[in-house]
């Protein structure tokens, strides 16, 4: 039976469901037990579930994500979750050194079926490392799947996707998104393609993509042009971030001849590069102007008194588009 | 302000005594002679099992050296000083126990049962190298320092929520206790009590930085009090007594006893690999001398076996020169597998082929752009 959820519930919903369907599934992390995570996205687990599959870890993120690597290795499918993206540079060389590389390494022997997820992005006024994103990291580590969803409903669907996929994957939950709005999402299981990219609206204009916390920004500025100054736009929802959905992307600026990318990330080395080379290498010949980034700038995510103009938001994406589209 | 001693009285608080060393657990002397009531624990067989596979995985270590010389290998990482404390752990395993091993236990990995043409593949570089046999819970060396303390961890906490008697077991350098891995994967074996044996060999160099600089401890065993676990502190190059305390460890793991941390003191006779000069941070001419007759312990172990009367010099010679062939057919046999293929360098790294891996390799194999 659908429920009003917003996102972190909806990522509840997800992992009760599993615990439930699957006895292979645990849950590690700081804080996950007793106290239900700190943004209580593991909420009543381990009273339900009991201490052995929702347990609170020492600690100790490389601990998390090393112990998961030989749980999974040994029949379990863990879902780690690292408090805040930042706090996970401990454990980044399990990932990197590890995670990434078991199923290669071994020749298919061993696969690694398990989940790092991680509340990521600024705006929530955290303290310092609370507001990284650093999808691009991942991104470039082969072995990883990297996804992030943008609203409950996609929460729900990709992350019980990502728990059945014997793969590793980085889910990225945007922290600004968790409260941001409810959504009628199904009871029990359901999954949303992890390798999918989603068309929110449809226009002729310009392309408009982003992920994240960045797509409610991105439809926002969407709409704001439409009434401003008729312009329609396609606002792609990216979703999954490895791999890539190539075709709806292309597909978009094939039609509408313009792209605008949109992510918090830095914009150097960011993952707009890679979405920008893409359509530059596979569709040049349809563009009517330079594809532009709205990004975050290349500093470290400022202390939260001015967070709000490191990202980006509806009216720095209203300038790149504009750009975009009276380009001539 | 309170005087240092009268606050130690008042608070109990624990004193560090620079004399008070574990003891170092030992069967067997340089001489070859070993107290009777501990060689009560083991057969004949076991002996010769023991030293039958220090003289093969000996053969193994300097064919390789030898190999890479002649360009035949890449870099290889030797053992030679090791073997008693690889090989005695090793067999104090149940097959179906998990192995987590570093570069330099090839020794520990030939031991539970890692094919001698995989040794080989994986030292030339072969993708092949990578490949594990399906009954077999091993995994290629880890490069990377301390980090797969961890997934010895992980692996014996599945065993134990599932209760089942696997064991874990991995090994480790001196060097290692240094990185925050090893931390983290002790705290949790302790905090979670699991069936878990952390096997260092302290061979009292990691590269060229002797242990002194690694840790003001004044050994590695006793960390393990901190973590509320039995650390034990073994002549590590006493195969036998390396065997007897990594037994009791498994067996006490297997019954719920938790974790141990035990501590092989040796020596790595060679180089850290053969890219490396030894020369440039220790002595080695009288490491060369020294050390061989009075550490070595497949000296040592020869000499007990000679001394009881159940070994030969006809035995030994036979056992070399059955060793030497048995090595010279698994090169033979490793060196006619056909080179990897590029293209197998792109399987693998998903459970499903993604698009962009797909055209990268179509490129590859057309040999043109991808």
């Amino acid at each position: 039976m659908a429920e009003e959820l917003n996102m972190v519930q909806a990522i509840a919903a997800a992992l009760d469901a599993k615990l439930a369907d699957d006895a292979r599934i645990m849950i590690l992390g700081e804080d996950v037990g007793v106290n239900g995570g700190v943004f209580r996205a593991t909420d009543g687990l381990q009273k339900k579930y009991g201490q052995n599959r929702v347990v609170d870890t020492p600690l100790a993120e490389s601990g998390i994500i090393g112990s998961s690597v030989g749980l999974a290795l040994n029949g379990f499918r863990p879902v780690a979750e690292i408090q805040f993206l930042a706090f996970m540079f401990p454990g980044l060389e399990q990932v990197f050194a590890h995670v990434a590389r078991m199923r290669s390494r071994t020749r298919g022997r061993f696969q690694l079926p398990m989940v790092i997820r991680t509340p990521y992005g600024a705006g929530i006024r955290g303290p310092e490392l609370h507001s990284e994103s650093l999808e691009s990291l991942f991104v470039h580590t082969p072995g990883l799947r990297v996804v992030v969803p943008s609203n409950p409903y996609d929460a729900k669907g990709m992350l019980i996707a990502a728990m059945e996929l014997d793969d590793p994957v980085m889910f990225l939950e945007p922290t600004r998104l968790y409260r941001a709005g409810k959504r009628s999402v199904p009871g029990g299981l359901y999954r949303v393609p992890l390798d999918e990219a989603e068309v929110l609206h449809e226009g002729d204009d310009v392309s408009i993509f982003a992920w994240g916390a960045m797509v409610p920004v991105a439809e926002r500025a969407a709409l704001a042009l439409h009434e401003e100054r008729g312009w329609t736009a396609d606002v792609v929802d990216l979703r999954s971030l490895m791999p890539l959905d190539r075709e709806t992307i292309l597909r978009s600026v094939e039609k509408t001849g313009r792209a605008v990318i949109v992510h918090e990330a830095h914009k150097t080395g960011g993952l707009g590069g890679e979405v920008a080379a893409l359509i530059a290498e596979e569709a040049i010949d349809c563009l009517r102007a330079p594809i532009m980034r709205v990004t975050g700038y290349d500093v470290p995510v400022p202390s939260f008194a001015v967070e709000d103009a490191y990202l980006p938001d509806e009216d720095r994406v209203k300038v790149g588009v504009t750009e975009a589209v009276t380009y001539e | 302000m309170i005087a240092e001693n009268e606050l130690s009285q008042l608070t109990g608080f624990f004193r560090h005594r620079e004399n008070d060393v574990l003891p170092l657990f030992r069967v067997v002397q340089p001489d070859g002679k070993a107290e009777e009531s501990m060689l009560a624990h083991l057969t004949v067989e076991q002996i010769q099992k023991i030293y039958r596979q220090m003289v093969r995985v000996r053969q193994f270590d300097r064919k390789s050296i030898a190999l890479q010389r002649q360009g035949k290998m890449g870099t290889y990482a030797p053992f030679e000083g090791q073997e008693a404390a690889q090989v005695g752990s090793a067999l104090a395993l149940r097959r179906s126990d998990w192995v987590f091993p570093t570069y330099r236990d090839g020794a520990a990995s030939m031991t539970h049962g890692m094919p001698l043409k995989t040794m080989f593949r994986y030292w030339m570089g072969q993708l092949d190298g990578f490949d594990v046999p399906d009954d077999l819970n091993i995994l290629h060396p880890c490069v990377p320092i301390a980090t797969h303390l961890l997934h010895a961890v992980g692996v014996a906490w599945a065993a134990k929520l599932r209760g089942e008697d696997t064991v874990s077991i991995c090994y480790f350098g001196d060097g290692a206790t240094s990185e925050g891995d090893f931390h983290e994967a002790l705290n949790f074996a302790g905090v979670f009590h699991l069936p878990v044996v952390f096997f260092c060999q302290n061979n009292g160099f990691a590269i060229s930085v002797p242990f002194q600089r690694q840790s003001a401890s004044r050994t590695i065993a006793e960390r393990a009090s901190a973590y509320a676990m039995d650390g034990i502190r073994v002549d590590g190059n006493d195969g036998l007594a390396v065997y007897l305390a990594v037994q009791s460890a498994v067996q006490k793991a297997r019954d719920g006893g938790g974790p141990t941390l035990i501590e092989a003191v040796t020596q790595r006779f060679g180089a850290h690999t053969t890219a490396d000069d030894p020369t440039r941070y220790r002595d080695q001419a009288s490491m060369d001398e020294a050390w061989r007759d009075e550490r070595d312990g497949i000296v040592r172990l020869r000499r007990l076996m000679l001394q009881k009367g159940v070994w030969s010099d006809s035995e030994e010679q036979r056992l070399l020169e059955s060793t030497s062939e048995e090595l010279l057919a698994a090169f033979d046999e490793a060196a006619a597998v056909p080179m990897s293929q590029p293209a197998e360098m792109f399987h693998h790294v998903y459970g499903q082929e993604l698009w962009h891996l797909k055209e990268q390799r179509q490129g590859l194999q057309a040999g043109g752009e991808a």
